[in-house]
């Protein structure tokens, strides 16, 4: 009756090759982890204080602000979008969040965080709202004009300087300690835990997924596909403002140039940590691999002496590795698709 | 006695579990339907045959809430419906599983099951709820096995499977959903022959499980193997009607393509 289902589960002829095709897909997965775990063990050879405690630590909290920016950006890519204001609603957010507490500094500067949060989540339904309900062809524009003007926007409230009045809470979330534990870095995982209850868990997040998986088709099973894409940029730009508050608490101040390259670097740990740019595919593990891996790099590189300009050359290289990755995945998918409808 | 048990079974072969009447839906010049009328009774499976562009695709999206018709009213179980999108036809019972067939690629069996009406605890969030993953899973594989669908794991991903794994996933998604009409539109175009049997089971079927199904093909054996009776559709007229037998293929195929080889054969004019 359904013989050729029962075929391809019994262990005969075509498994091998069907063993070896789901451990290659099962390794492409793996990938970034084996990536930064060769890093660290390279790292580890050439330089003695690489894996010290404190150049750990130093790793962690260098890396907070872009590791929730790639949160944020692994949103907007799951649903085969991209976010590129990212980077300068960070710095709106700071300059915003800073001027706001130097008008008032009452409620031990809780308005100046709503500040930071709320910039991110306005910016956010701007891009949102202008990609669904203006129509355009892709995130890539709305997005694209949010970047030239929230950072025209932070340059013109701030006449170009960096202001430097951060409430003591920013400061304590961005450059605090909890014991040995740093504070953007508990901040990270907070984030991060709730992002992956988003994802894994939440029927909203189920439906992201669908969405990048195929738009039309999610149309066509009821879900709210203009709502879903909407909601990527709110979580991204308020993971924006969160980012903000953790860079602005590092350097107690707001300054409109903070973030800048930031969106690049966060759809570089999300592309790195196995996101696919096609939508659909990715996780919040993976992309916190990805911006450790940015991370290790840079402080590796740093350590070594390495000129900084090496960096980019390397994340680079990595960045194209990943996609290559990424569309090898296809590539075997294919392969296991053929060999499935064969059956024999 | 004899008359009154007459009057009830005549009653119910003339409640169709759905109607479409006058139906007209244009597409700026295009005149995808003009006029069709079309009755499915109760554990009835229908064809739906025509010529590429007769309009067939164009009439059963106009059934599932996709597309708007023009003109024309939609009956189901003698009841007037209209359908504004594809959520309300869900609702009334009616699934329709595209050429496309709208797989999730991403998501495994269990998933593309369930895919936009996720069950969650509690109920009243929402979208904001928790899945229930274990109990979508377990009514999942409870369907499939209902249904004789076999496949390697529910948990595989669709991406990984052949075309007619999926076309199989996609058509026992509409009949354990589907409570009363499944509608596939070309469920065998991109199958072999072994493939095609097994969801030509699943659709012969059908009926067993209260469902009555309109199936959209172009392979006359298959229509013949499985379906009650076959209207044909061209350019947007219905021409004629068939019960799809061995004796009937040629008749079908001069009502399909029309012209000479209708005039050829006598067949009466649409
Ligand atoms: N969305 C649309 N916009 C404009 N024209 C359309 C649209 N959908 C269908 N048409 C036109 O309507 C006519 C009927 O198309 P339809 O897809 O219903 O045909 P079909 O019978 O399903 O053909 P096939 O066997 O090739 O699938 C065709 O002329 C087609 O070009
Ligand atoms: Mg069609």
């Amino acid at each position: 009756m359904s013989a050729f289902m029962e075929r391809i589960t019994g262990s005969q002829s075509p498994l091998s090759s069907e063993r070896s095709l789901r451990w290659s897909l099962a390794l492409i997965r793996l990938g970034p982890a084996i990536i930064l775990l060769l890093l660290i063990m390279a790292f580890n050879v050439l330089s003695p204080v690489f894996l010290t405690v404190q150049n750990v630590s130093n790793i962690v909290v260098q890396t907070s602000a872009l590791a929730v920016l790639a949160i944020g950006q692994l949103f907007v890519i799951l649903v085969a979008g991209i976010d590129l204001s990212v980077g300068s609603v960070l710095a709106l957010s700071t300059v915003i969040g800073a001027l706001v507490f130097t008008w008032n500094q009452g409620l031990g500067g809780s308005l100046s965080v709503a500040a930071f949060l709320l910039t991110g989540l306005v910016t956010g339904f701007l891009n949102g709202f202008m990609l669904t309900k203006g129509r355009l062809p892709h995130a890539f524009i709305p997005t694209l004009a949010m970047f030239y003007a929230a950072s025209g926007l932070a340059l013109v409230l701030s006449n170009g300087r960096a202001i430097p009045h951060v409430p003591g809470i920013v400061i304590t979330l961005g450059s605090g300690y909890i014991g040995p534990l740093p504070v953007p870095v508990l901040l990270v995982a907070g984030l991060a835990l709730v992002a992956v209850v988003l994802t894994k868990r939440l029927k909203w997040g189920r439906w992201i997924y669908l969405v990048g998986g195929d738009k039309e088709a999610a149309r066509r099973v009821g879900i709210p596909v203009d709502r879903v894409i909407l909601s990527v940029f709110l979580i991204s730009g308020l993971m924006a403002g969160f980012a903000g508050v953790i860079t602005a608490g590092r350097t107690a101040s707001g300054y409109p140039t903070a973030g800048e390259l930031a969106e690049l670097q966060a759809i570089a740990a999300v592309i790195i940590g196995g996101g696919s740019f096609f939508g659909g595919r990715g996780s919040v593990a993976g992309v916190l691999v990805g911006a450790l891996i940015l991370g290790v790099i840079a402080n590796g590189l740093n350590l070594l002496n390495v000129d900084e300009y090496w960096q980019l050359i390397v994340a680079g290289g990595i960045i194209v590795f990943a996609v290559e990755l990424d569309v090898l995945r296809r590539y075997l998918e294919g392969r296991f698709r053929t060999l499935q409808a064969r059956g024999d | 006695m004899e008359a009154e048990r007459e009057q009830t079974s005549q009653d119910e072969k003339e409640t169709p579990i759905l109607e479409v009447r006058n139906m007209t839906k244009r597409f700026g010049a295009t005149l995808a339907l003009d006029n069709v009328s079309l009755e499915l009774q109760r554990g009835e499976v229908l064809a739906l045959l025509g010529d590429n562009g007769a309009g067939k695709s164009t009439l059963i999206k106009c059934l599932s809430g996709v597309h708007q018709p023009d003109e024309g009213r939609i009956f189901l179980e003698g009841e007037e419906v209209t359908l504004n999108s594809p959520m309300e036809a869900r609702d009334l019972g009616m699934e329709t599983v595209y050429q496309d067939l709208s797989l999730f690629d991403n998501m495994n069996v269990v998933g593309n099951f369930y895919a936009g009406r996720e069950p969650v605890t509690p109920r009243w969030l929402g979208g904001w709820g928790w899945v229930r993953d274990g109990f979508m899973s377990s009514k999942a594989k409870e369907s499939l096995e209902s249904l004789q669908v076999n496949l390697p794991s529910a948990e595989v991903e669709i991406g990984l499977m052949s075309g007619g794994q999926r076309q199989a996933v996609a058509s026992a998604r509409a009949m354990s959903f589907g409570r009363k009409i499944v509608i596939l539109d070309e469920p065998t175009s991109a199958l072999g022959a072994r493939e095609s049997s097994n969801v030509l089971r699943l659709i012969k079927e059908a009926p067993e499980h209260g469902v009555s199904v309109i199936v959209i093909s172009h392979n006359l054996e298959h229509v013949i193997q499985v379906c009650h009776r076959a209207v044909v559709l061209r350019q947007g007229v219905r021409v004629g009607e068939a019960e799809p037998t061995e004796e009937n293929h040629e008749r079908l195929v001069s009502m399909i393509v029309g012209g000479a080889a209708e005039e050829g054969k006598g067949e009466k004019q649409a």
